[in-house]
């Protein structure tokens, strides 16, 4: 268990993802099995241990340790689980439990025992060791590591294609002693025993990367880019499942989509709200249905989901990924005209003759949820991965906005010693005496020499100081203009300005403006989908 | 038997001792002072007279020049000096080099004031004494249950460890200049960590006072050579203060990992604000289990609790039956280390 305690305490702080990668191969390296296949399972989020509550874990704490002490030392902390390793008032002890053992007696505690299941553990570990069975006890680690990562770390620990992971993963079970008998070359590879797999998807790069005058139009059809999320449906054998593009079972919240996948094959597609013979909603309406364990009946009404499906993988028994786009297209088609087309619709191709032809189109799209287009090649098969030629994405050009720096924060690991995370405003309230408000945070998007250049600027123009953020001097007459390039704009109740920016990044320095002609806040309230 | 508050009570200045007209860790300067220990917080320039131990007085010329103060005197540990009928004596604190607790005696009643203290081992200065007393006066940095300091070998060996992992990355250790870096340079040693240490600037002269009186820091190297402008290698130690190690002064570092040798480090948020990679948790200052056996260990009927989380050690002192209330002084830092 100490091991593995280390690993999420170094995770925590490590900020590169290169940094999380090594950390992760060296514990798969090096903690034998069981242990090394149960943190994987937890870091991948396949350990769930209902028993366990928080405020059973306050209770248990405040019989030990006076309640008037652990107030003091909580409201320090701020945080349960951390406050409850370090106050827990026993020092571990030579018998520490392995993980493979913490994860036996959590996963056999009932709901009466466990308080007393926990409790002996947390005498046995170390501070450290408590604070990673209570997160593992309560679910979510939050240690900035996702699934992907973790899978991406395993491929480089086996020396094989995270894709050849992904498609396993879903026939796999904790503590994975197959999986890391193959990674380590000991064992033949895995045979996938999930009844409806996860395939891994195909990817585009991105149109910037593409030669459109080495590039024949009549080669490639074209289709608009919905945004939405990529999802892939699959139903074999009376199995149904619906998977993220990084092969998370994500079924569990969509169920009204899941029982319309009343079939027996594989879609590719892109996962909307709203109905497709009436309304496509926009990616916040979308949002509504996103990270959600369970959803209300109320939730399936107002936000019901759909499919707008692109691809076909598999048909009946037959894989259908070898096939040309050409082929598998009508194919698509003609099985989609079969299913409820309240839940499923055919994502439309756009007629060209000439690359100029599709851009006007992409810079004028019919639909406020079109984020750009797709390029696929005509003659291509489904190939996993990113393979460079048959696929582009095409996107619309980005909203730019011209904001102030307000705040600077430092950054971390090598820019640590940088003012690198951006707050910019925009004016607000009456013309002759406006003030600013934030709408949003950038951390990249400039170069490094741009970087020292800003990090100067803050430095130079400090006005407060609270930790690790400096306020920068932003007024009418004095201020760093910062034009800001990001994909769209929700409502945001969180957010003084009713604005929430998605995906802002910098996308150049205006030294040369003056701060008092900075947009105001009317000019992104404009760019607001109605509703 | 003399009332405690008429033998000390906190003023403006600090803790002020009415029979002998002294004054204990002014924040001010005052006529006559007698200093704990080294840190800036406790040890200020200006005061007309000083009373403290040899290596606090030098560490004060190193820092403010020789001119410090009127008059020095020098407090053997142990020894008992009278100022004005009170009896005075210092005895080890076990904080950093030259760090006593000062034992004010007169009319029958004892109160120790413990400066900043710690109960667990440093090669770099004398162990702390418990000093039996009436009235004990003690510091509350880690006064909260939470605080449970790490056994600092132990600390020391995670860098260790973590310095063979990431052998291309330069290992910047924020830890303050006196004190916490030269312990953390001679528990490297005592590791068997034979390289050369580089220093930042800042830590030139005290780590070669810490030399001159027997402390033995190993092969030391200036961190930044202006001349030359030779790097230390990947993979090197460098030491500096904490706010020197995220500061435009570590860019010249290859690819640093961003270390920080406080009690501080307990706390992951704490960590992660600073953006620290790797916390070791190794404090100067005695964390709750130390700080509620030094309370039982003097065996004091009264607690006056001072800079930090008083509240926490005034409430376990009721819990036990013992008198306490916090003893409001400004001027310390209560954050620092």
């Amino acid at each position: 268990m100490e091991r593995f305690a280390e690993l999420l305490d170094r995770l925590v702080l490590t900020p590169a993802r290169n940094g999380k990668l090594l950390l992760l191969t060296d514990y798969f390296a090096t903690v034998p099995d069981p242990d090394r296949g149960y943190g994987l399972a937890a870091l991948t989020g396949g350990l769930d241990f209902p028993a366990v509550k928080p405020a059973m874990l306050r209770t248990l704490t405040t019989e030990r340790v006076d309640p008037v002490l652990f107030a003091y030392s909580y409201d320090y902390v701020g945080d349960l689980a951390e406050t409850v390793s370090l106050i827990w008032p026993a020092d571990g002890g030579t018998e520490a439990p392995a993980l493979s053992e913490v994860v036996e007696r959590l996963s056999h505690a009932s709901r009466s025992d466990a308080p007393a299941v926990m409790a002996r553990l947390l005498d046995q570990l170390s501070p450290s060791g408590r604070f990673a069975a209570i997160k593992l006890a309560t679910g979510g680690l939050r240690v900035g590591v996702s699934a992907r990562l973790t899978k991406q770390a395993l491929a480089e620990f086996g020396g094989v294609e995270v894709q050849e992971i992904e498609e396993l993963w879903h026939g796999l079970t904790a503590p994975y002693t197959d999986l890391f008998a193959w990674l380590d070359g000991k064992g033949p590879k895995p045979e996938n025993a999930a009844q409806a797999p996860f395939r891994p998807v195909m990817l585009a790069h991105p149109a910037a990367e593409a030669d459109f005058s080495a590039l024949d139009p009549e080669a490639y059809a074209a289709e608009w880019k919905w945004d939405g999320i990529r999802v892939q449906a699959v139903a074999e054998g009376g199995v149904r499942r619906l998977y993220s593009r990084t092969g998370d079972d994500i079924s569990g919240a969509f169920p009204d989509l899941v029982e319309a996948m009343d079939f027996d094959a594989a879609l590719d597609g892109e996962l909307l709200v709203g109905d497709p013979r009436l309304k496509t909603g926009t990616f916040s309406d979308l949002q509504q249905r996103l990270n959600r364990k369970t959803v209300s009946r109320a939730m399936l009404a107002d936000y019901p989901v759909f499919m707008r499906c692109y691809d076909l993988l598999l048909l009946g028994q037959r894989d259908a990924r070898t096939l040309p786009y050409a082929e598998r297209r009508p194919q698509l088609a003609a099985f989609l005209a079969e299913l409820p087309d309240d839940r499923f619709d055919l994502s439309p191709e756009i007629p060209f003759a000439s690359w100029q032809e599709l851009d006007d189109k992409r810079c004028n799209p019919p639909h406020p949820v079109i984020e750009g287009v797709m390029l696929k090649r005509k003659d291509s098969p489904y190939l996993p991965g990113r393979p460079k030629g048959p696929w582009f994405k095409w996107k619309r050009d980005p909203f730019t906005v011209d904001a102030l720096l307000m705040y600077a924060q430092r950054g971390h690991g090598k820019r640590s010693s940088f003012y690198s995370d951006y707050t910019f405003g925009v004016w607000s309230g009456p013309t002759e005496d406006p003030v600013l408000v934030p709408v949003g945070k950038a951390y990249f998007g400039f170069t490094d020499e741009e970087l020292r250049q800003i990090d100067k600027y803050v430095r130079d123009n400090t006005v407060e100081r609270f930790g690790p953020v400096r306020a920068v001097r932003a007024d009418l007459s004095h201020g760093l203009v910062l034009e800001i390039a990001f994909e769209g704009l929700n409502r945001s109740t969180r957010h003084k300005s009713g604005i929430a920016m998605r995906f802002p990044r910098i996308s150049r320095l205006r030294w040369d403006k003056p701060a008092h002609e900075a947009d105001r806040i009317e000019t992104l309230e404009a760019m607001l989908p109605a509703g | 038997m003399m009332q405690p508050r008429d033998l000390l009570r906190s003023r403006p200045e600090g803790l002020y001792c009415p029979p002998g007209d002294f004054f204990i860790d002014p924040v001010r300067p005052v006529d006559r002072a007698l200093v704990t220990h080294g840190h800036a917080d406790h040890a200020r320039a200006g005061h007309g007279s000083v009373l403290a131990t040899r290596e606090t007085l030098d560490i004060m010329g190193l820092r403010y020049g020789e001119d410090f103060a009127g008059t020095t005197q020098e407090a053997a540990l142990g020894e008992t000096v009278a100022i004005d009928g009170v009896r005075v004596t210092f005895h080890p604190a076990g904080h950093v080099l030259g760090s006593a607790q000062i034992a004010v005696e007169a009319g029958g009643t004892r109160i120790v004031a413990s400066g900043d203290y710690k109960r667990s081992t440093d090669p770099t200065c004398a162990a702390f004494e418990p000093v039996p007393c009436d009235v004990f006066i003690t510091e509350a940095t880690f006064a909260l249950p939470v605080f449970i300091h790490s056994n600092a070998e132990e600390e020391i060996g995670h860098l260790l460890t973590s310095v063979r992992r990431f052998p291309e990355r330069t290992h910047i250790v924020g830890a303050y200049a006196l004190g916490k870096a030269q312990r953390v340079i001679a528990l490297l040693r005592k590791a068997g960590y034979n390289e050369t240490v580089f220093i930042h600037g800042a830590l030139v002269k005290l780590c070669a006072y810490y030399e001159s009186v027997g402390v033995s820091l190993g092969p030391l190297q200036p961190a930044t050579v202006e001349e030359d402008g030779a790097a230390p290698p990947a993979g090197a130690i460098v030491v500096a203060p904490p706010a020197a190690t995220d500061d435009r002064w570590s860019r010249r570092f290859a690819d640093p990992l961003s270390c920080f040798a406080s009690g501080w480090m307990r706390i992951r948020q704490r960590a992660r604000q600073r953006g620290i990679e790797l916390p070791l948790i190794i404090s100067d200052h005695a964390d709750w289990g130390e700080l509620t056996d030094t309370i039982r260990e003097t065996g004091a009927a009264e607690v006056w609790v001072t800079h930090g989380r008083e509240e926490a050690l005034v409430r376990w002192c009721e819990l036990n039956g013992i008198a306490a209330k916090p003893l409001h002084i400004a001027g310390y830092e209560d954050e620092a280390e």
